[in-house]
């Protein structure tokens, strides 16, 4: 400490306190922990896909035409929900909630084709409790799409505070549209690990 | 001796033990209070005893800096404390040589154990045949809840928590798990390995010396745990055929009928012979965990 | 009775036997006393609102370390019931704890001493030191230290729920499966193990999240990384490996909870299952683990060191550079875990090797220290003891600790008593004598009082021959080919071992004992003891710069680091510029009970799925990020202290240093 540290600093330092900075980098760093989850789903996949127990293998059952959809969907939603954040600069409200309520359409719309595979694949009695291989799909793909639902409980929430709640296009509420944003495109990231590793290789092998 | 006749890969091990004869005096009086019950210490095979000479080699090496580290705190925490008058020298903090010396003692340390750590673990791998003009003899050994079952291949028998075999032939152990993972260990005569289910783990062993030396699970299997024992007895060959003539007068036979009856969870089961074994026995209890799926629902009501 | 799930009434375990019976109406006794005393007292406003609802990061230090200290407690019984059914059941005789229970007891007795002793201990520590040691006034996200620390609560709670409702789990610390898979645990025990595990990791990791920022981006003006308490540093590195490790841990009990839940087929024995990636993953997450725990119990001996041999950490760059390096070697050791599972010898050389390089940072922690105390002026107090206590235990620890690094070794000493004694020297020695040192350390800075130092001796001394009586004999019997968690065993020879080890339990209970009644003389005399100056210790670093306990907003002016250990700078430079402050307001959080409530909600929802009910699972499901979006939807979290109350806090405690300097000069 200098001779002069019991002077206050007020105007170097007057940010200090204002937590709103340190969200995104600590959401990020959340995100890098999800990042890590994601990858030991992964490399549990990689352990068991092979394991089909006499069960089906991938390229029984998927679809890649139906996958290709639903990959579609959660790829525009990345766009449509960057077109949101451009708008929550210029603070723009009624665009921000547009592009806000496509964006939640389309993530809407992957989660519904998602549930509808899971549906399906169960049905014909080839549920997560059949193989070690349905076990590492469900579990990796359903992780992915928990992720998705949560993305799309907290828009909704961001929405409604936005609107019904009458909250203004502040520095808060842009931070925390820029959290979602953050976690929605690491959402995209790693549904094309999944597209890849888990429908393009399984169909494959 | 078997030692003898194998070009050796633990000669550089037994070596070092020679040479560290003194200190290991002084460790085993230390060690004395147990008397003949350290049996990793006291081994009698060459498996284990490369592996004790291992433990000692090893031991020597790190208490070079151990001992020395440790005198060195008392003395500075005697000499340095407040008031002894010693010099003082608050704002020091910092000196090159004695840093190339912190970091440099101990690089030097872990680089002799890494070549030891190399080569021994080579060396010793469970899963490396043991060279011998003898033709190694082949024992399926299976954990089951909670008591081991020993197949015996070639000589068509097995037993329940016994297992015999020759000195100085190698064994060959081929090692599955009908229940939750376990270790297959017999202390006297070194290593010790994983029993799972649905796989297959290797273990090459010697005895050296006739004698019964205790067995066991190495690894928490559950209630029945503590009596998951087993006695392994090194005979002669004579001793040996004598044994197997015994187990084939049993008038139980181990077939696939009453496998799930023998394989049924028991604590402290008792030593049983049979006098035939179903073949392919082993194989097909591995071969069953990569069947197909019965319905999970079913499997519950079983709970 | 859907209602209750899967609960009937054999499921209170109380009714088993007298033992739990008499433990369980002993454990609701102290609840009722201590709830009644509360109310008694009328005290629940100010716990709500100085406690429960707080978000200061000291007063939740604070109580991690209740926590922890509560924990280590029931970890202890645990130890000592183990220690006597070694002690009486051998040839033949069964002792007084069947498998059923025995095999609870060296469960609980791990998870505790892990998850519930030694993770809160460490948190609350950090919690307490760091924000005040790098000059900040809380933590980046208060109220998701709130959350966390109730997270942990909640899964504390849980553990304990399981002693009288249901079991616990009968399958090791760690639960391998299969052993953990429905079909031979299908009881509520690995239930309550995963979820009380599971929430307490969600916990951890938003704490390695939150410190990782705080640490970053609030550090005091001029405090450049390398001028950085190690301490700090070791935080640093701990809420690294943090971040990186225990997102696996909530992978692998997902995995596990998936089996046992939806008949998946993860780890299980049959259609394709693999019970060695569980191993592999638990692992991957565990060797990192223990380097959370020990780096910083590193970093309190680095501060200790120093101040009590009142001169300059030898070699601070070497200590830092250690540190980040072991941070990065406990990513690539795990395997050394499983040398027996039959991978082949090179893969088996390579992480034996690895492991021996870790030695390596460690063995230049230990003596740069060593050099610390070189030339010093050493005073000693407990802190002082316990960590010289360490240096000797540690360094044996770490011995034996290679010999198991070397797989030819471990062939034959793995599981065994050897193993256990080794862990227990290196987490005994190494962290617990640490945090011990911490704890006695900050006290003073948490509290306003320092502890009574002749008790801090006493339990130093019983704890370290305690440690050495207890786990000696243990390193005796591995040689012996001893196991770990027999229940009983047939070998006559063991037993005078087993009887010296029981001596070293109790000495150990002596030692415990002292610590409680260390804490209940200080609380006491807290009057005499009073640390009215915030620098009892003559320390190095800013923590002591400011009062104790500090007021809430830490430091009323943020100071200005300009070297390392700033405050021993200030200090030798004297006190001539003090000049009178200029105050502003400052910008603080405000308290709130959603993270208390949170953690409520996912504590209920660990136990509804234990229970398998599945409508107030539903509920609680729900509720946890209802309440989150409500707290969410409220703007008003913060505000500002104005400077004139700073300024009056301010005088008042420079009031009391005033009257006591004269004393100071006499």
């Amino acid at each position: 400490m200098s001779p002069d540290s019991l002077v206050a600093h007020n105007g170097e330092f007057a940010e200090d306190h204002s937590h709103e900075p340190n969200n995104v980098f600590g959401f990020w760093l959340y995100l890098m922990t999800d990042c890590i989850l994601f990858a030991t789903l992964f490399a549990g996949f990689a352990v068991a896909r092979h394991q089909y127990a006499g069960d089906v293998s991938g390229k029984d059952i998927f679809d890649l035409k139906y996958v290709g959809v639903e990959t579609a969907l959660l790829l525009i939603s990345s766009s449509t929900y960057g077109f949101a954040m451009i708008n929550a600069y210029r603070h723009k409200l009624g665009a921000v909630i547009g592009w806000l309520a496509l964006t939640f359409l389309l993530g809407l719309g992957f989660v519904g084709m998602e549930i509808n595979e899971f549906h399906h694949l169960v049905a014909e009695g080839h549920g997560p409790d059949r193989s070690a291989f349905l076990s590492a799909f469900f579990t990796l793909v359903a992780t992915h799409g928990l992720h998705v639902t949560c993305g799309l409980i907290w828009m909704a929430t961001l929405m409604a505070q936005l609107t019904i709640g009458r909250k203004p296009l502040n520095t808060v509420y842009i931070n925390r549209l820029m959290c979602l944003s953050l976690f929605w495109h690491f959402l995209d990231i790693v549904w094309i690990c999944v597209f890849t590793l888990v429908y393009l290789v399984g169909v494959q092998s | 001796m078997m030692m003898q006749e194998r070009p050796s890969p633990f000669g550089a091990l037994r070596g070092g033990v020679a040479k560290c004869a003194a200190p290991a005096t002084a460790l085993g009086a230390l060690l004395a209070l147990g008397g003949c019950n350290y049996s990793i210490l006291d081994p009698k095979g060459a498996i284990g005893v490369a592996e004790k000479s291992l433990i000692l080699n090893s031991t020597y090496a790190m208490l070079v800096i151990v001992i020395p580290t440790i005198l060195l705190t008392l003395f500075f925490a005697w000499r340095y404390r407040a008031g002894s008058g010693a010099r003082y020298e608050p704002d020091w903090g910092h000196s090159v040589k004695i840093e190339i010396f912190c970091w440099g003692i101990p690089t030097l340390i872990i680089a002799f154990l890494g070549y030891l750590t190399w080569t021994s673990t080579h060396a010793l791998d469970p899963y490396r045949p043991l060279e011998s003009a003898k033709k190694p003899l082949v024992i399926d050994a299976v954990a089951l809840d909670w008591k081991w079952l020993f197949i015996y291949p070639e000589q068509g028998i097995a037993t329940i928590n016994e297992v015999a075999f020759p000195t100085d032939t190698p064994i060959d152990f081929r090692i599955t798990s009908d229940a939750v993972m376990n270790s297959f260990f017999i202390p006297q005569l070194g290593s010790q390995i994983y029993a799972m289910a649905g796989m297959r783990t290797q273990l090459h062993l010697i005895a050296n010396e006739p004698g019964t030396y205790p067995g066991m699970s190495a690894n928490y299997s559950g209630r029945g745990f503590s009596d998951m024992r087993f006695n392994a007895r090194a005979e002669t060959d004579a001793g040996f055929n004598d044994w197997v003539a015994k187990v084939r007068a049993s008038s139980d036979k181990l077939e696939a009928d009453n496998y799930s009856k023998v394989a049924a969870p028991e604590e402290k089961a008792p030593v049983q012979y049979f006098s035939a074994v179903e073949p392919n026995l082993f194989n097909e209890i591995i071969a069953k965990y990569l069947g197909k799926a019965e319905s999970f629902r079913s499997g519950m009501k079983g709970e | 009775m859907d209602l209750l799930g899967r609960m009937t009434w054999g499921d209170l375990a109380v009714l088993e036997s007298p033992v739990i019976m008499g433990a369980g109406v002993f454990m609701a006794l102290v609840v009722v006393a201590v709830l009644g005393t509360i109310t008694y007292m009328k005290k629940w406003p100010y716990l709500w609102h100085e406690w429960l609802t707080s978000v200061d990061h000291k007063k939740i230090g604070v109580m991690y370390i209740i926590v922890a200290l509560i924990m280590l407690l029931r970890g202890f019984s645990d130890a000592i019931l183990m220690r006597t059914q070694q002690v009486l059941a051998h040839d033949g005789h069964p002792g007084f704890l069947p498998p059923h229970h025995y095999d609870q007891i060296f469960t609980a007795h791990g998870t505790i001493m892990i998850f519930f002793m030694a993770m809160p201990f460490m948190i609350g520590l950090m919690n307490i030191a760091v924000p005040l040691q790098i000059g900040a006034r809380d933590v980046a996200f208060p109220f998701l230290n709130s959350f966390s620390f109730w997270m942990t609560a909640a899964g504390a709670i849980l553990v304990n729920i399981s002693l009288v409702l249901g079991e616990f789990g009968q399958t090791g610390w760690l639960a391998y499966p299969p052993l953990s898979e429905l079909k031979f645990s299908p009881g509520t025990g690995v239930d309550y193990y995963i979820w009380s595990l599971q929430l307490t990791g969600l916990g951890t990791l938003l704490t390695g999240v939150n410190f990782f920022v705080t640490i970053v981006k609030m550090r005091a003006p001029g405090m450049t990384w390398m001028r950085m308490p190690v301490f700090t540093w070791t935080i640093l590195c701990t809420a690294i490996l943090i971040m990186a490790a225990f997102p696996i841990l909530t992978v692998t009990f997902g995995m596990l909870s998936l089996d046992r839940y939806l008949g998946m087929h993860w780890f299980t024995n049959d259609l394709g299952g693999n019970q060695m990636m569980y191993v592999n993953l638990i692992w991957a997450w565990g060797h990192p683990e223990v380097y959370i725990l020990i780096l910083p119990a590193f970093g309190v001996f680095s501060e200790v060191v120093p101040t009590f041999s009142g001169k300059r950490l030898f070699g601070y760059n070497a200590m830092v550079y250690a540190t980040v390096c072991i941070t990065f070697l406990s990513f690539i050791v795990w395997l050394h875990h499983f040398f027996t599972m039959g991978s082949s010898a090179n893969v088996n050389a390579f992480f034996g090797i690895t492991t021996m390089i870790i030695s390596i940072p460690t063995g230049v922690k230990i003596f740069n220290w060593l050099f610390t105390m070189y030339r010093g002026r050493i005073q000693y107090t407990s802190m002082m003891l316990w960590t010289i206590g360490f240096m000797v235990t540690f360094v044996i620890g770490g011995m034996t600790g290679v010999m198991l690094a070397l797989p030819g070794n471990d062939w034959v000493l793995h599981n065994s008593l050897f193993l256990i004694a080794h862990f227990h020297n290196v987490i005994i020695g190494g962290v617990f004598f640490g945090y011990m040192a911490g704890y006695t350390y900050w006290f003073p800075k948490a509290t306003g009082f320092k502890l009574h130092d002749g008790w801090g001796k006493a339990s130093f001394w019983f704890w370290l021959t305690g440690f050495y009586v207890a786990f000696m004999p243990l390193y005796a019997l591995g040689f012996m080919g001893a196991t770990r968690r027999m229940n009983h065993y047939d070998n006559p020879a063991w037993t005078p071992f087993f009887d010296i080890a029981a001596v070293g339990a109790l000495l150990v209970l002596c030692g415990i004992a002292c610590q409680v009644i260390g804490l209940i003389v200080s609380i006491r005399q807290r009057h005499e003891n009073q640390d009215v100056t915030g620098d009892p210790w003559n320390g190095r670093t800013i923590e002591w710069s400011t009062s104790s306990p500090p007021p809430f907003y830490n430091f009323a002016v943020l100071p200005h680091v300009d070297a390392l250990d700033a405050f021993n700078e200030t200090k030798k430079r004297g006190h001539e510029a003090r000049e009178t402050p200029v105050y502003s307001d400052i910008h603080m959080p405000r308290n709130t009970p959603a993270g208390l409530f949170m953690a409520v909600a996912a504590g209920m929802l660990g136990f509804a799925l234990i229970w398998h009910m599945w409508w107030l699972a539903v509920i609680s499901l729900v509720a946890v990020p209802v309440i989150f979006i409500v707290r969410s939807c409220n703007d008003d979290i913060d505000y500002y202290v104005p400077a004139a109350e700073v300024a009056r806090i301010e005088a008042l405690h420079n009031a009391r240093v005033a009257k006591l300097e004269p004393a100071h000069v006499a």
